[in-house]
């Protein structure tokens, strides 16, 4: 019988960069910048450290990649590494040793620098999936991958292609609606569906206002038992869950697969659900930040986490549910799409928007929810057929 | 039983380039012509390829004893393009397999010495193929009139569709098409002198050499297959020997194909066999260095033989290119913009332990639960049986698009759009992969689909094939 992590452990400080083309600092500003900034909400001197925790996925190898910038003495370091769902990996990483009784305030990471090869696009990452394959793995995108399973999703669910390009636009205009009033946003612009129906190719049928930036960016917690939190501040936040799945990958190679389902998003809910006592998350949930690296990976995620019937998401998409205003705001930070997605970043980012809401610190007034109590992360690597995904609950103390 | 033909196939790339393109770009009024154009990944090694699964339809590919395989046209210059095939094509490992190469003349000569090898007895059935694609000078006469294709017979001593009745062979060491180590394009001298000095008289030569040896007629033939560089000599050369040009003269498709190098004559070859009825004898000549002359007679075999692609089928099913600048891409024949792009890394040691499913386009059929993997999966990922499979040959297998998207910046992808798909083959199985050879407008979830022998990229000095999907062709 498993365990759970619910209410063991408490994050007390939190910090983000701005994210963006930030041609003027590399990793490890990005790692000073949002460590101190957590250190300092935290009010935790950087030597009370015990243990530390780097999620990135191409900006640094081994625990010197954090210990090197913030001259962390002697203390353990780990670099995890999940692709786009890395930055779960940062915090489950603490959240579990000081749950083990192991650390009393441990310090995740999480960090990409990802613009400093000269072109725009991601860069392909010699340690990515597949074995790192040299035939297998060509000509295969971020875009041209998730792109595979909105085509089909049209399909299963007899969207024409209007009718889905519609779809994912309204999507998208909702994250660029959230992200514009996000000062940390990398995308800060309103678009239109009309726009986001219109834009650019980037791979049929996802359209440049489809898919997320390419960012750079780092965020920090500073994590303690729970039973420490109180005498750091009053407003820490406690996790409630954490779900980590990794997917055989047979999606890619297995026929009855058929890449309008996330089996790993599911699975990962499904484990922090049950540590979180959630039965029903459409209602008890009151904020979700989906990993919307593509505005099919968040239609298709609220299916797979629950948050609606499987091929139902257009109902609620139209309905405006997800929306500011909605019963479930989802991504009312920008999401991914306009936040930014530095890889190892991303998990982390999306604990600290249900942490500053939670707080009453959205950074723009009208973008602050009411009454946060219960908030899920939702941080995916890979691609439709062969995910690594991991889901943070978090939660008001009780 | 003498040595004959058993089997035949073709191969002709889907794209064309017309000559109102070319036009476009260097003036000049053009013809209503077109030439065959290889995709950009494709070679001489994939055309041939293609043909030698065209020839080997419904006939046991491990039946094959021998591969002679003709280019002028070979990737590497060290290192066979025969091994890569047979291999490619599933053969066996204990046969022989060799280049014939650096002859406009190697597909004829390759099938002399396939008829000598079966005739003595070291070999059953010895398979031919001659793949070419000489990349023509840019505005030079020959980039309207050359393209690229290939031709392949199984040669052996039963079931034979046409037997060769006679054949004469002349040895000559004079220049007329050449490419030094050190040449990008083809060279020739003034096309007066190569015309009436080389291949009118040596043609007709040939002809006449092979008529007197076996006191023959020229009207005992039904079809004459005849080597010329471009259409005005094919009529001068039929016209020299009198032949009817509607019915006797094979046709040398250079309006739909071109002047396929070492392809030429053994493509018109299958052109004449697909139309041929039992009894037709069919005259083949052939030019380069020196010339030779083949004489066969079709026999009832030919009639239960099954029905190829050949030459017909692939010509009907084609894709026009663009524009003169997708050619230029196609060829690389200019210098391009710093790509900065990270690139795929070639690595010898993955091609050489997953040589299997990387060329010979195997995947893995599971014996506990029976389901087919591609790429081989040492655990079965339906029962989980740990190293318990047979390796089953997936690349003659077909299947349906089962999704795909159409990316247009894909990175370290060789000609965009990209079009990523799933296929899910019949009997099992799925195929992960780039599509090739597509009409971006025309794709459709569950059409038909089938594999084919690629280039995927050239990192690490040498060249990464692998199997790509593609609408069935036809």
């Amino acid at each position: 019988m498993p365990g759970t992590i619910k209410d063991k452990v408490a994050i007390i400080g939190m910090g983000c960069t701005q994210f963006g083309e930030l041609w003027d600092k590399d990793a490890d500003d990005l790692i000073i910048e949002a460590t101190y900034e957590a250190l300092d909400d935290a009010g935790v001197d950087i030597k009370d450290i015990q243990a530390a925790w780097l999620g990135t996925m191409a900006s640094g190898v081994t625990g010197a990649a954090l210990a090197a910038p913030l001259k962390l003495n002697y203390i353990p370091v780990t670099r995890v590494e999940n692709a786009c769902g890395t930055g779960a990996e940062s915090i489950r990483g603490p959240a579990f040793a000081i749950a083990a009784g192991i650390y009393d305030i441990c310090l995740s990471v999480g960090v990409e620098k990802v613009k400093d090869v000269g072109y725009g696009g991601l860069h392909t990452f010699r340690l990515q999936s597949d074995k790192w394959h040299p035939i297998y793995m060509g000509g295969g995108t971020g875009p041209g991958r998730y792109a595979m399973a909105a085509t089909r999703y049209f399909n299963r669910y007899g969207l024409s292609r209007e009718e889905g390009k519609r779809m994912l636009a309204k999507i998208s205009v909702k994250s660029h609606h959230n992200g514009a009033r996000n000062p940390l946003a990398h995308l800060r612009r309103e678009v239109t569906v009309e726009q986001a129906m219109n834009a650019p190719m980037i791979a049929w049928p996802l359209g440049l206002f489809d898919c997320c930036g390419v960012t750079d960016g780092g965020s920090a917690a500073v994590l303690c038992r729970a039973d420490m939190a109180k005498s750091f501040r009053k407003d820490y936040i406690l996790i409630k869950g954490l779900g980590i799945s990794v997917g055989p990958g047979w999606g890619k190679q297995k026929e009855d697969y058929d890449y309008t389902f996330w089996p790993e998003t599911e699975a990962a809910c499904k484990q922090a659900y049950d540590m979180a006592g959630i039965k029903d998350p459409r209602k008890e949930l009151d904020m979700a930040e989906m990993h919307d690296c593509f505005s099919i990976a968040e239609a298709i995620a609220c299916e797979s986490a629950g948050f609606c019937g499987v091929g139902k998401v257009k109902e609620d998409v139209d309905a405006g549910s997800f929306e500011q205003e909605g019963d479930l705001p989802i991504n009312i930070s920008g999401g991914l799409k306009s936040f930014g997605h530095p890889i190892g970043a991303s998990g982390g980012r999306e604990v600290y928007e249900f942490y500053k809401q939670f707080q009453g610190k959205a950074q723009d007034p009208s973008r602050q929810l009411k009454n946060v109590r219960l908030g899920l992360t939702h941080n995916q690597g890979g691609h439709p057929g062969r995910f690594q995904c991991g889901v943070t609950v978090v939660g008001a103390p009780d | 039983m003498a040595a004959g033909i058993v089997s035949y196939g073709a191969y002709i790339p889907i794209y064309r380039l017309s000559a109102a393109e070319l036009a476009k770009i260097w003036g000049g009024r053009a013809k209503p012509t077109e030439t065959a154009i290889p995709n950009i990944d494709e070679d001489s090694i994939t055309m041939a390829v293609e043909a030698g699964i065209d020839c080997l339809s419904n006939i046991d590919r491990s039946s094959v004893d021998r591969l002679y395989f003709a280019t002028t046209t070979a990737p590497y210059t060290e290192k066979q393009s025969a091994s890569i095939v047979a291999a490619a094509l599933d053969l066996r490992e204990d046969i022989i397999a060799m280049d014939i190469a650096d002859s406009l003349q190697g597909g004829t000569l390759a099938l002399q010495a396939a008829t000598d090898a079966v005739n003595a007895g070291s070999a059953k059935k010895v398979l031919v193929i001659a793949s070419d694609y000489r990349v023509p000078p840019p505005d030079s006469p020959y980039e309207s009139s050359w393209g690229g294709g290939a031709a392949a017979f199984l040669v052996g001593d039963s079931g034979i569709v046409a037997e060769i009745e006679g054949s004469q062979v002349i040895s000559s060491e004079d220049l007329t098409f050449w490419r030094r180590r050190s040449d990008t394009h083809t060279q020739t001298w003034e096309d007066r002198f190569i015309r009436d000095e080389e291949i009118l008289p040596r043609v007709k030569g040939a002809v006449t050499g092979l008529l007197k040896k076996y006191s023959w007629n020229i009207g005992d033939f039904t079809k004459v297959v005849l080597y010329s560089g471009n259409a005005g000599e094919h009529a001068a050369v039929a016209k020299g020997m009198k032949l009817d040009p509607k019915t006797q003269v094979q046709d040398a498709m250079f309006d739909k194909v071109g002047h396929t190098g070492c392809a030429f004559v053994p493509m018109m070859f299958v052109g004449a066999l697909e139309e041929a009825k039992p009894g037709d004898r069919i005259l083949t000549v052939n030019f380069g260095d020196g010339t030779d002359a083949y004489a066969f007679r079709v026999t009832d075999g030919m009639t239960k033989l099954g029905a190829r692609r050949g030459i017909k089928r692939h010509l009907e099913s084609k894709l026009m290119l663009s524009s003169y600048g997708k050619y230029l891409h196609y060829r690389n024949l200019m210098e391009w913009d710093v790509d900065r792009m990270h690139h795929m890394e070639g690595s010898l040691n993955i091609l050489w332990r997953e040589k299997k499913a990387l060329i010979r386009g195997n995947g893995t059929r599971c014996r506990k639960c029976g389901h087919v993997q591609l790429p081989p999966q040492r655990v079965c990922m339906w029962c989980q049986a740990k190293d318990d499979f047979d390796y089953v040959r997936m690349s003659d297998k077909q299947g349906d698009l089962f999704t795909y998207s159409i990316d247009e910046r894909g990175a370290g992808v060789i000609d965009l759009p990209n079009v990523l798909s799933v296929t899910n083959l019949d009997g099992g199985g799925r195929v992960y992969g780039q599509m090739t050879d597509k009409d971006v407008d025309k794709l459709e979830i569950g059409m038909r689909m089938e594999l084919t022998f690629r280039k995927i990229h050239e990192e690490g000095g040498f060249v990464n094939y692998y199997w790509k999907a593609r609408p069935v062709r036809c």
